[in-house]
């Protein structure tokens, strides 16, 4: 009937083969499933030591005679390391890197997504392949460089502008901190761009929208969840920022909304103290780590604003 | 697979289903007043490629004013492409290219100076599978509009709500106008969506296999609703279900492998078409 010679009649094709052990499979299943549950328990253990020492450490802290917890958030004073009198006031340290954060935020925020519409939904395929690489070399610098171009480009540019900017101002270092969350604003909302489905850009488009009503009118609010997540990345991230504001803010904590100010923000105040010869286990010491504590609570309460925002969001558009 | 050959009805005369109330023209534009049923659509030698791949061959072919047009053939065979000339959204495909003569009511679709997005507001589109925006129903209608001209908040609730009655789903979301479209099922979002088309006062509907992804019960309402748009819009349907275009149609013209083989009286193509290719087709022998 074939041409194709056989070499055997029919076989029974269950016969084949030799079994598997039954409880080898079982054992290497558990193995695998315990890997997977300590793998993913490290990061929980990490976590909760890192709580546990800030706050033992913050506990040390309060335990000084010179400080109170009413002093801590009721002064507007900071000034441990220099004086008769020491002062622990956590305001000015928040006012800094506020007002860092804010000057990084309203450069990166909309520039990073303007860049991530164009990217999405305007440039040739030519031009992103050129644009996006660029972009992800910027991420990919370190902060330290970061830091050197505030203050060896960025500051004197700002002296070129006005000569109320000293050589370490609030301005440069968020201008430099804003440069470096650039990447993160513009990269995930791009993600959270492209992620919305064709489908709804081919609608608007059928209904007679440009291309600025496509983008701006159905695909930026359908993917508002993921460009709020980019947002609250980058702010977060320009809140931990430590080098660029260690090199180009300043050493002086004070309250102030003046970008051409010195500041000190609670990441280089902690970087002063550590590197600094402030005696281990005295008092400034101690306080780096209710400064921590503090940092870790707010960009803690950061994050719940933006899951928050999130649920709000989703409920809305998804 | 004879059944549905031997007899089936023009659509005129199927009385089923409930005619939306006289609504009138949502837009007053002129414009969108034809009152001879004549030719809307006129394709004469039209050719379209992707790159160099020819999809489509040299198509002859008159599409009615007022009147349901199907596409027929199968998957592949162009039938969606030259649905997406018409109102020019292969624009965003940067490959594609077409050549001969495609008018609306005389006026050269492909011309380079061609205004597409008053072409897309002339023309509006239904997508196969249903597409609102993640935005509230009344949004979802009232964005065709707002794009185009400015409105009183009256003005536009007026328009919604015709719309949303033209496309048979008032009542069902009338209650929840302001609540997300995509708490919809997918027949009542396919109906948004033809509100949504049927907003901005287009003269012809696009319907690209508006049905292929719903249930049989929203299928059926989809194409009654086809049935009662009829007598106000000029209505291209592509489909792969041909019990579906001798239901809704009154015109089919059958696509194979680029070329358009057949067209007519949607009753004497499925009862007595004159191709082999045709006949082969509607009775179901190949496709």
């Amino acid at each position: 009937m074939t041409a194709l010679p056989t070499n055997s009649t029919a076989r029974d094709i269950t016969r084949l083969g030799r079994p598997k052990s039954v409880s080898a499979r079982v054992l290497r299943e558990r193995i695998i499933v315990g890997t997977l549950a300590v793998a993913a328990s490290f990061s929980i253990l990490v976590t909760t030591t890192i709580i546990v020492v800030l706050a033992r450490e913050t506990w040390g802290f309060f335990q000084f005679d010179e400080v109170s917890l009413g002093e801590f958030f009721g002064s507007t004073e900071w000034n441990p390391l220099l004086g008769a009198e020491k002062h622990f006031g956590i305001w000015p340290l928040i006012s800094g890197t506020l007002l860092v954060t804010a000057i990084a935020a309203s450069f990166a925020l909309p520039i990073g997504l303007i860049s991530a519409v164009y990217l999405s939904e305007y440039a040739s395929p030519k031009v992103r392949a050129t644009l996006k690489p660029s972009l992800e070399i910027l991420a990919g610098v370190p902060t330290v460089v970061y830091g050197f171009f505030a203050l060896t480009v960025i500051t004197p540019l700002l002296q070129k502008i006005s000569p109320a900017f000293g050589n370490y101002n609030a301005m440069s270092a968020g201008l430099a901190t804003g440069i470096m969350i650039l990447p993160i604003v513009c990269s995930m909302s791009e993600d959270a761009l492209r992620a919305v489905p064709r489908s709804l850009r081919d609608g608007a488009f059928a209904l007679g929208g440009t291309r600025f009503d496509v983008s701006v009118k159905v695909v930026v609010p359908a993917a508002l969840s993921g460009i709020v997540a980019a947002f609250l990345l980058a702010i977060s991230r320009a809140v931990g920022e430590t080098m660029i504001v260690a090199l180009a803010a300043g050493g002086i904590a004070q309250i102030t909304a003046n970008p051409s100010a010195e500041v000190q923000t609670m990441t280089a105040y902690m970087v002063q103290i550590f590197l600094g010869d402030a005696p281990a286990f005295g008092v400034e010491y101690k306080s780096s780590y209710a400064v921590a504590s503090m940092l870790f609570v707010m960009t803690f309460v950061l994050t719940m604003i933006g899951q928050y925002i999130l649920r709000r969001f989703r409920e809305e558009y998804d | 697979m004879q059944t549905e050959s031997t007899s089936p009805t023009p659509p005129s005369a199927h009385g089923h289903h409930a005619k939306p109330l006289a609504a009138p023209h949502v837009h007053a534009s002129g414009a969108a007043s034809h009152p001879d049923a004549g030719t809307a659509v006129t394709v004469r030698a039209f050719s379209s490629w992707y790159g160099s791949f020819q999809a489509l061959k040299g198509l002859d072919l008159d599409i009615p004013s007022r009147q349901v047009t199907a596409f027929i053939g199968p998957s592949g065979c162009g039938k969606s492409t030259f649905l997406r000339w018409i109102n020019r959204m292969n624009d965003t495909i940067p490959s594609a290219r077409a050549e001969g003569t495609l008018d609306l009511h005389g006026e050269d679709l492909l011309a380079r100076s061609l205004d597409v997005v008053d072409l897309r507001r002339r023309v509006g589109m239904v997508f196969q599978k249903p597409n609102p925006f993640p935005k509230s129903i009344y949004d979802n209608v009232a964005f065709g509009p707002r794009l185009h001209k400015h409105y009183t908040r009256a003005e536009l609730d007026e328009l919604v709500e015709q719309s949303l009655r033209s496309a048979s789903i008032w009542n069902e979301v009338k209650d929840r106008l302001h609540s997300s479209a995509l708490g919809l099922s997918g027949g009542q979002q396919q109906r948004l969506c033809i509100a949504r088309a049927i907003a901005v006062g287009p003269e012809v509907l696009l319907m690209d296999e508006p049905c292929s992804a719903l249930d049989p019960k929203s299928t059926l309402a989809i194409e009654e609703l086809i049935e009662g748009l009829a007598d106000r819009y000029t209505i291209v349907i592509v489909t792969h279900n041909m019990q579906q275009a001798a239901r809704v149609s009154d015109q089919t013209a059958f696509f194979f492998e680029g070329r358009l083989i057949e067209s007519g009286n949607t009753e004497s193509i499925f009862t007595k078409p004159k191709n082999k290719q045709t006949e082969d087709y509607v009775t179901g022998r190949f496709g």
